[in-house]
């Protein structure tokens, strides 16, 4: 048991090479770490929310390779090779996302605790179908759990969205 | 918050099922990890290794053969509920998965990983044994089928031996498409009662593990419309028994039971319809 538990203890080391907001990091991590207490811990980045712990709220939410994972269940080591999107990303220029843009216009949010996870599950969504029905968007984004607005002005925000980026696009 | 582990990064079938012999018990196969890190994470159960899978190849793609569709265990469910394969071929299986949990589960979580952790509020451990699907597992060695009626002994325990690996899922194509039906009703992030109706009728989610209801069977099988409509009552009580429903937060053995009936009698007509 005593050489088990020394095993166990074991120090393992992953290095991990990937584009974090579209910047290449280099980092080594434990094999035990989680992609939502490295990006928020290590890399300083604390716009995704640590909330359920178990992958039904949706507010750890970030893009690996444009679609949606919860951080807080994502071995971090899992990310090798892979390109990792945030809320803080998003942005362009220092000019916000439509989707951001939207949320601000249609009162998208309130205490603002499930926006960032909100806004890449809708980027995710309109990545892959940018003209849903209402139908397809709450099938969507019903994994991700809103405790103050109702919903109904997140959907409202994410089709004013989807509209403006098809007409640009 | 996560107690330190070693990762294991086999390249073959071989080598996970020799690193599962040799660590037995304090190691455990690791896919999209959407349910093993849970457990992990609550404590719940401890390993100290972990056996990522996801790099032996040839384990995550849908192939079509001769009246059966076979799909690889390290599928996700995203990729089984955007198959093409499975549109045509088995769209019971497709709407299960499009249902599964949600889009970030879907996203990760593989359908062996799904089929070997055996939580009893599963979904396609149920639709798999009324389409009298097969479980291809491999040894170091050997290789053998499991049907799927035999994989789930209890919750959480599967038919699998120590060093074995869930490689394959043979599901036989239904002879006439949509005549398959898989419900389920639940008002929390898992459902607390799943039916599904193909080759077989099958129950789960209520109990410990997905059952074959061969009692329930013959009151509907070889019987005309009417008279098989006619048994659906009585198919759903013997059904509701079997699905040894248990009292819980998903609602009580009572309850649930009542809702194995009326899924069963929505699941036949949707199979006709």
């Amino acid at each position: 048991m005593a050489r088990a538990m020394t095993r166990h203890s074991e120090a393992q080391s992953i290095p991990v090479s990937f584009t974090l907001n579209g910047r290449l990091h280099e980092i080594e991590v434990e094999p035990h770490e989680l992609l939502l207490d490295v990006v928020r811990d290590q890399l300083g980045l604390t716009g995704a929310k640590r909330s359920c712990d178990v992958e039904v709220c949706g507010a750890c939410t970030l893009l690996v390779d444009g679609r949606p994972v919860s951080a807080c269940t994502t071995l971090a080591f899992e990310v090798r090779g892979r390109s990792v999107l945030t809320i803080e990303g998003l942005a362009e220029d220092g000019k916000l996302h439509p989707l951001q843009q939207a949320f601000i216009e249609h009162g998208g949010f309130q205490c603002g605790f499930c926006t960032p996870g909100m806004i890449l599950a809708a980027k995710a969504l309109l990545d892959e179908n940018p003209n849903p029905s209402e139908a397809e968007l709450k099938h969507f984004m019903h994994g991700n759990i809103c405790r103050c607005t109702g919903y109904k002005k997140i959907i409202e925000s994410i089709m004013a969205a989807a509209k403006k980026m098809r007409v640009k696009a | 918050m996560l107690r330190r582990f070693r990762l294991e990064e086999p390249q073959s079938v071989a080598e996970v099922s020799e690193l599962l012999g040799r660590f037995g018990e304090s190691a455990k196969v690791y896919a999209g990890g959407t349910e093993l890190l849970l457990a992990m994470k609550e404590g719940l159960v401890q390993y100290e290794r972990l056996v990522n899978v996801k790099n032996v190849t040839g384990l995550n793609e849908i192939t079509v053969t001769d009246g059966s569709v076979t799909i690889g265990a390290l599928c996700t469910h995203h990729q089984l509920e955007t198959s093409a394969a499975l549109t045509e071929k088995l769209p019971a299986l497709k709407k299960l998965e499009q249902n599964v949990a949600n889009v970030r589960v879907r996203q990760v979580g593989t359908i062996g990983g799904n089929l070997c952790f055996a939580e009893p509020h599963a979904d396609p451990g149920t639709l798999l044994i009324a389409l009298g699907a097969k479980l291809i597992t491999e040894k170091s060695s050997s290789k053998r089928e499991i049907a799927a009626e035999d994989f789930f002994v209890d919750a959480y325990e599967t038919a699998l031996e120590a060093d074995e690996v869930l490689t394959k899922i043979q599901v036989p194509v239904p002879a006439a498409n949509g005549r398959s039906a898989y419900l389920k009703f639940g008002y929390l992030e898992r459902p607390s009662v799943g039916v599904a109706i193909a080759f077989n009728l099958a129950v789960g989610c209520a109990g410990p593990a997905p059952r074959r209801v061969a009692e329930a069977e013959a009151l509907l099988e070889g019987k005309s419309k009417d008279e098989a409509e006619r048994n659906l009552a009585q198919a759903g009580a013997v059904a509701g028994r079997a699905a040894q429903a248990i009292s819980d937060l998903h609602g009580s053995q009572e309850y649930k039971e009542h809702i194995v009936g009326v899924l069963l009698k929505r699941a036949f007509q949707r199979a006709l319809s």
